[in-house]
């Protein structure tokens, strides 16, 4: 992978690490930004990990925009040395999918989707070769996902699925975006999935909703007192299928303040994933259940 | 002592210099869209540089005042009245206890700036008072002003200054027509033909009505035309995707080729599509100062010519200084 570097106005570098997504890409993105983060080069003001590409603001009054370039292509090639691993965490998402809301949603702009006949559900199992809802709920919640960006708006993640491509659920985004989705939407548009953080606008395929807040302004929620957003690049999600009792359950708790997400420490080794995907999974899930 | 918010104006919201360091998370710099203008009207009153001030854009806000005050109002041509009565923009002046300030009809640019001495003291959020009305952060209560609003205002560390004012060759660049954004190609550049790339830089676009914080729009000039691929695996099939990726302030996003989208200040702070350069930053305050319909051109520049307007913008705001000081 040769990294692509470009010039972003005056106060920007944009490198593209990988023009299709991987995770090979991704590691390599989040490497080098926590290189550069490290490296507390003067003049730097954000350092952006993106799903195969990063970006590093700076300001050219205190840094030369040529000299920040040079540094970045040598952390680029230092990179190549470097050892996959992350210290990281799981976090255990608990989704209502099929749910009443983002069914409400999808219906009145039905008009925009490529399927106006079906449910998003429907259209997604049908174009991935499964055979019912069901089948396709199995498959978006029984693998990992990797948070590869955190962005678009306030704390919105992009998630990346950990399993082999060819079983990669893949989607196309509606034909014409939607004006409005449910805050807490889990939704779907290309390779990626997300969580939209805050109610508007948005183009990916809607599949279910999270009880569990992951962006508060307030600060009030318990486990986003530290800060307002839950999620970071290299974070791992694993989707828990629940029904409707247990989401209100959880939402009751949410309100009350006693809803405690379900957050381990991990360490993960692209290296040994990648060896047996499948049993590193199962290992992951072990100890996101304390197995 | 506070302002309390009679009419709230179109869209007008807290701002001070933005909140940098969280764009990773999405959550972008916010602050005014005409930096030049939010200085400068601070420094009038006497305040510090970065105190917030209101934006008011497009139409003025109507505000009570329930102590004395000293006011400045900057950047668009929004003509302030006081009771009634026609002040000067660009200048200080005092405001009487019970006194409402109202504007006029935008006569030119498209915001005006509204500096109170001792700044809107609302609660600092991850460093900035600025308001991110689509993350519900910052500002005042996380959104624009409403009727009824009531707007703390801080302690004046001097006795506001009235009666000074700036002339208008430090008023910042008078927008020609068109109005030329200076732009870096880069970015996915290389994804239009040469052809294409050639009518981006000389055809004449207009600002379309979506223009507001996040981003303005741009209409009028012709469809890129597209190198043809392979869609790379996570890009998606419209030749305008790209496998989301990190936007910079003043990118050029142009979804399926049509109309250019320059992300300003409220950015979302990435997606899946392309990008062809980036305004450079010297004239990011121009952009805030457009309206809708407005006749644009994109001239090309490179980064020693980014870098020259930079020490030019730079060189003005030291005038300012000096002469405010």
């Amino acid at each position: 992978m040769q990294t692509r570097f470009s010039f972003g106005g005056d106060e920007h570098i944009f490198a593209e690490v990988g023009e299709a997504m991987s995770l090979e890409a991704f590691f390599k993105s989040l490497f080098i930004t926590n290189a550069v983060r490290d490296a507390k080069i003067k003049g730097v003001t954000e350092i952006c990990p993106a799903n195969a590409s990063y970006q590093v603001k700076f300001d050219p009054d205190q840094i030369k925009p040529d000299d920040l370039l040079t540094e970045l292509k040598r952390l680029d090639s230092a990179s190549e040395k470097s050892e996959p691993v992350i210290k990281t965490r799981i976090i255990e998402i608990p989704v209502l999918y099929n749910d009443p809301w983002t069914h409400e949603t999808l219906m009145r702009f039905r008009e925009r989707h490529q399927n106006p006949d079906g449910t998003d559900l429907e259209y997604a199992a049908r174009i991935n070769g499964l055979d019912s809802v069901d089948a396709f709920i199995k498959a978006h919640s029984s693998a990992p996902w990797f948070v590869s960006m955190v962005g678009f708006v306030a704390g919105l993640p992009f998630l990346y699925q950990m399993v082999e491509r060819k079983r990669q659920l893949q989607a196309p985004k509606y034909l014409r975006p939607r004006t409005d989705t449910p805050k807490l939407t889990v939704g779907h548009g290309g390779c990626f999935s997300c969580i939209y953080s805050v109610r508007g606008a948005g183009g990916y395929q809607m599949f279910g909703i999270t009880p569990m807040p992951i962006y508060d302004p307030n600060q009030k929620i318990s486990y986003l007192r530290d800060f307002m957003c839950l999620f970071r690049p290299g974070d791992i999600v694993k989707w828990k299928p629940i029904d409707r009792a247990a989401y209100d359950a959880a939402v009751a708790d949410v309100d009350a303040g006693r809803f405690a997400p379900t957050i381990r420490d991990v360490s993960f080794s692209l290296t040994e994933f990648n060896r047996d995907i499948d049993g590193y999974n199962s290992k992951l899930d072990g100890v996101l259940h304390g197995r | 002592m506070a302002v309390k918010v009679l009419k709230p104006g179109l869209a007008t919201t807290v701002q001070d210099l933005g909140r940098p360091g969280y764009y990773h998370i999405g959550i972008p710099l916010s602050g005014g869209m005409d930096r030049h203008a939010l200085v400068a009207a601070n420094l009038l009153v006497g305040n510090p540089e970065g105190a917030a001030v209101l934006e008011a854009v497009f139409m003025g806000p109507e505000l009570e005042f329930t102590e004395d005050a000293t006011v400045a109002i900057t950047g668009a041509e929004l003509p302030p009245k006081l009771d009634g009565e026609p002040r000067e923009s660009w200048t200080s002046f005092k405001v009487k206890r019970g006194q409402i300030l109202s504007f006029d009809f935008l006569k030119q640019g498209a915001r005006g700036y509204i500096a109170v001495a001792g700044g809107i003291d609302v609660p600092v959020v991850l460093g900035s008072r600025s308001t991110y009305a689509l993350g519900a952060l910052g500002g005042f209560k996380g959104r624009k002003l409403e009727a009824g609003d009531e707007l703390p205002i801080g302690d004046a560390a001097a006795a506001g200054r009235d009666g000074r004012t700036l002339a208008k060759d430090l008023r910042g660049q008078p927008a020609g027509m068109p109005t030329e954004l200076r732009a870096m190609p880069g970015l996915y550049w290389h994804r239009i033909t040469e052809a294409a790339g050639d009518g981006f830089f000389s055809d004449t676009w207009k600002v379309a009505p979506e223009a507001d914080r996040i981003g303005y729009r741009f209409k009028g000039g012709k469809p890129l035309e597209f190198v043809p691929r392979e869609p790379p695996f996570g890009a998606g099939s419209d030749p305008s995707n790209i496998t989301d990726a990190c936007y910079p302030y003043g990118s050029i996003q142009v979804p399926g080729g049509t109309e250019p989208i320059v992300l300003h200040r409220d950015a979302v702070s990435g997606g899946g599509y392309f990008m062809v350069g980036t305004v450079i930053a010297a004239d990011m305050d121009l952009i805030g100062q457009l309206q809708p319909n407005t006749p644009v051109k994109f001239v090309k520049v490179d980064m020693d010519q980014a870098l020259a307007a930079r020490r030019n913008r730079a060189e003005l705001l030291g005038k300012v200084r000096s002469a405010l000081a």
